[in-house]
């Protein structure tokens, strides 16, 4: 490498100082194994694999949809905290806020974004699933992650789920009256579902429009300022942070059961 | 092990055989007892989470509900003529009181295709959806549109001083022959 042989850089100099030393504790990567210590040192240089196989950054194999996944998933959360800043979730003003979040607020474009990058993280979500399984990387020793996969793939939709109800116009709650029907009618726990007067001591039934699945879910009898809330902090905190805990899993996963998949 | 022995590193051979006798006490447990002791240890643990996880569940059902009062007050049967569908309590409670020429009883102003609001067009004797264009009777059953089903009743009887009380929070459907149930309507 010619740029090292010409003397030394002000990089190379810097990484020489105490400063430069406390940051970059590698130096200048002039062999593998300085190679493979900037990859072990850095948290965040140590998701990568220190080596690649040459079909795992073929776009055709890959489609990069896992990454894209990750990646639509930073942008919903950056945009997401931004929208947090003028967004508050109560019956009265909850609608008006995205109102004035796409038309007052400078850059209304933020809401925009989180909107249409919610609808593709599910886009690419599915074709990532939909690669993984035409590829067959879901069979041994990769078939841990598929389920964690799974458990992802429904998390995505429960965050799009509640964050559904949080525009609060008239798609929003009726979307959500009917989707919380349907845990209305979960067998035993929902007060429609089959079953629910099992749970009863004499003529007293446990399980009520009060007291049911539904209920839990929405913190009322119907779509109202209880399931608002509930709704809003599900999406904003309760969540993506299971979301990440999963992920975590996720990514450890793919580089503990020997990196993606090759052709076979 | 080439470290050199700093306690009791048994692979040392210039340690003398004879090793102290521990006393199973509180301070100094053996092996024995701490497995002895260990499933004891992990159901207090599970009780903890278990006792814990109950009450998370509980916290999840409020005491009290802020919401509009589900139940209302719809004066005496009197206030009512046969044959009438009334719209005053449409706006606020979202209910069609109807009498007929024998009973009276609440329908539901909520479409049952996609939850819009039908119109009562009294010329034409029907419920109309703007919406898909949903129709239904009076008596609620639907005859035309998109609506798959009648549209629903609530529970209404009178209070001991004669006045009707119709409840939203139960209701009934003609699809599930729930309309025979006595509680969904008032002999007039």
């Amino acid at each position: 490498m010619p740029y090292f042989d010409s003397g030394e850089s002000l990089f190379e100099k810097f990484c020489k100082t105490q400063v430069g030393r406390a940051i970059f504790r590698t130096g200048i990567p002039r062999n593998q194994r300085q190679r493979m210590m900037i990859m072990l040192n850095g948290v965040f240089l140590h998701l990568h694999p220190v080596r690649l196989p040459k079909h795992a950054v073929k776009v055709k194999y890959t489609w990069c949809m896992g990454g894209l996944s990750f990646f639509v998933f930073l942008v919903l959360t950056v945009t997401g905290i931004l929208l947090m800043f003028y967004y508050r979730p109560t019956v009265e003003y909850a609608y008006g806020d995205i109102i004035d979040l796409k038309e007052q607020v400078p850059l209304g474009l933020m809401r925009e974004i989180h909107r249409w990058g919610a609808h593709l993280m599910v886009v690419t979500v599915w074709l990532h699933m939909f690669r993984v399984f035409m590829t067959g990387s879901y069979k041994p020793p990769r078939e841990f992650n598929w389920v964690i996969g799974v458990i992802l793939l429904v998390l995505t939709m429960l965050m799009s789920f509640t964050g559904y109800l949080l525009p609060w116009d008239q798609l929003a709650i009726w979307a959500i009256t009917v989707g919380s029907n349907m845990a209305g009618a979960t067998p035993l726990v929902g007060a429609s579902g089959p079953g629910a007067s099992l749970l009863a001591i004499g003529d007293v039934n446990f399980i009520t429009s009060s007291s049911d699945a539904r209920f839990a879910m929405l913190g009322g009898r119907f779509v109202g300022e209880g399931a608002l809330l509930r709704f809003y902090v599900l999406h904003c905190i309760g969540l993506p942070f299971v979301m990440m805990i999963f992920m975590i899993v996720h990514f450890w996963r793919v580089r503990k059961d020997g990196g993606i998949s090759g052709p076979t | 092990m080439n470290t050199p022995v700093t306690s009791s590193s048994q692979s040392a051979p210039v340690q003398p055989p004879s090793r102290p006798v521990q006393k199973p006490d509180d301070a100094n447990m053996d092996r024995r007892s701490f497995i002895k002791w260990l499933p004891l240890g992990w159901a207090a643990f599970a009780a903890v989470v278990a006792g814990y996880g109950t009450l998370v569940l509980r916290y999840l059902f409020p005491n009290v509900l802020f919401e509009p009062k589900q139940s209302f007050l719809a004066g005496t049967i009197d206030d009512y003529t046969a044959g009438e569908v009334s719209e005053r309590f449409k706006e606020r409670y979202g209910v069609w009181v109807v009498r007929d020429s024998e009973k009276i009883y609440a329908l539901s102003t909520v479409c049952t295709h996609l939850g819009c609001t039908p119109n009562w067009l009294a010329s034409e004797a029907k419920f109309k959806c703007p919406c898909h264009g949903s129709g239904f009777y009076k008596t609620g059953i639907n005859f035309e549109g998109p609506a798959p089903r009648p549209l629903e009743r609530f529970k209404i009887f009178l209070a001991d001083d004669g006045e009707i009380v119709v409840d939203k929070t139960q209701k009934f459907q003609q699809e599930k022959g729930e309309w025979i149930d006595p509680d969904s309507y008032i002999l007039a």
